[in-house]
């Protein structure tokens, strides 16, 4: 998962070139997804485990990056249940772990800066119109400002909760939409007021 | 050296914010006060140029360079003007569109970090920063470009009073001229200059002692 989890170290993996992991991260996501073999998840997982002992992280990075997406990883197990065999359902629910904890992994590893520098390294064979720079920043500020929004989705969850109204949609979707775009907006400046071009 | 204003408006949605403003500004430290909607951060957004005046115009000096070389912005609320997740990384991008070699960037960074005490925040994530911190660090980011000048949009209203004080201890060992607008008139009391701002001309311009009491004094009427 893209989260902001970067943690500092000197592991090779730290210092391996972000171009290298993003399409690393590519080649594992793609070949859990066309080698459907229990032996090729079993690869998979124990790679991811390697991985992170080599990045000197333990199981406690490891249970927060997965955290957040349990719920989801629940809901498609029951579903896979449902429908499919016990078989199939841990089956794919592994799998989509396994490629949950391969991208945290190198989010954990790379800085938001030196992964925008990953992409723009494979972006520099895009034809010359387009604007590299530009995705690179915005990339960056998605990362930077994901947590931001949440903040305030909580901030203007409690306040219309304080006014009794934290069940109706739109007391909490238009003072969020308004933040939002309030702060594009000054952010928009801020980096006007910052860079030279 | 310093900012000319010659014959400045701003007129927007057909009002006219700021009339014809003239000053020659080259003090050392220079106030901004006036009621809500005066025109104030308007002015202050000029230096830079955030905002372009609709007649007249604004000059660092004798050059005709795009200010923004020359003058650094320091906004109300630090969330916004922090772009990038990680300290460090903040840091760099104001440096990023001025074609550094690495060395002097690191150089630069590692500078800035210590002359304000914030080596310990150097691989922090931005948005886990408390609201003193950011506000630290977006000054930075500012100084790490090393501006002229530096301006400020109401530098305290986020600040618990020691945040406030520490940042006025900051501010008073800046070696750059700054201009900072502020409804916190004890921030302002020893600057050398204050402007008062009202209805987007300048009402009253002179030392502290003579305008703040003047400004008191109308405000209580
Ligand atoms: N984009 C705009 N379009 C129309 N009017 C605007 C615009 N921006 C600002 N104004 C108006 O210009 C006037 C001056 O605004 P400005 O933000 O400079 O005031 P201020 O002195 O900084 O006030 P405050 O103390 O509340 O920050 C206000 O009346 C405001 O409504
Ligand atoms: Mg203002």
């Amino acid at each position: 998962m893209l989260t902001d989890l970067y943690i500092s170290g000197d592991s090779p993996l730290h210092r391996a070139r972000p171009a290298w992991k993003l399409v690393l991260l590519f080649l594992f996501c793609t070949l859990l997804f066309v080698v459907t073999h229990p032996v090729m998840l079993a690869i998979g997982l124990v790679t991811i485990a390697l991985g992170y002992a080599v990045a000197g992280l333990g199981p406690r990075a490891a249970y927060t990056a997965i955290r957040p997406a349990f719920f989801v990883l629940a809901i498609i197990f029951a579903a896979q249940l449902w429908l499919e065999t016990l078989w199939l359902a841990i089956y794919v629910t592994l799998r989509l772990f396994a490629l949950l904890m391969a991208a945290a992994l190198v989010t954990y590893t790379t800085r938001a800066s030196e992964f925008t520098e990953g992409l723009l390294a494979l972006l520099s064979r895009a034809p010359s119109w387009v604007p590299k720079a530009k995705i690179a920043l915005a990339i960056s500020l998605v990362w930077r400002f994901i947590p931001m929004i949440r903040a305030q989705f909580d901030e203007v969850r409690e306040a219309q909760r304080a006014r009794g109204l934290d069940r109706n949609m739109l007391a909490l979707v238009v003072p969020l939409v308004v933040r939002t775009l309030k702060t594009a907006d000054e952010v928009a400046e801020a980096i006007t007021a910052r860079s030279l071009d | 050296m310093g900012m000319r204003f010659d014959r400045v408006c701003v007129t927007k949605a057909a009002r006219e914010i700021l009339s014809e403003i003239t000053l020659e500004l080259t003090e050392h430290r220079i106030g901004v006060i006036g009621n809500n909607g005066s025109g104030k951060s308007t002015f202050l957004r000029l230096f830079n140029g955030l905002e372009t005046p609709s007649s007249g115009t604004v000059r660092f000096g004798d050059t005709t360079d795009d200010l923004r070389r020359h003058v650094g912005f320091m906004f109300q609320n630090p969330d916004n003007q922090i772009v990038y997740p990680m300290v460090e990384e903040d840091l760099a991008f104001g440096l990023k569109s001025r074609k550094l070699p690495k060395a002097e960037v690191t150089e630069r960074i590692e500078r800035v970090l210590h002359d304000l005490s914030l080596t310990h925040l150097r691989d922090r994530l931005t948005h886990q920063l408390s609201g003193g911190e950011k506000q630290m660090v977006a000054l930075a980011g500012v100084l790490v470009t090393k501006p002229d000048l530096i301006c400020f949009d109401e530098p305290t209203t986020l600040l618990d009073l020691r945040n406030k004080m520490q940042f006025m201890r900051t501010l008073a060992t800046l070696p750059q001229p700054a201009v900072v607008v502020s409804h916190d008139l004890d921030l302002l009391a020893g600057f050398d200059r204050i402007l008062h701002i009202a209805d987007g001309r300048i009402h009253a311009d002179g030392r502290p002692e003579e305008v703040i009491p003047a400004y008191r004094a109308l405000c209580e009427m």
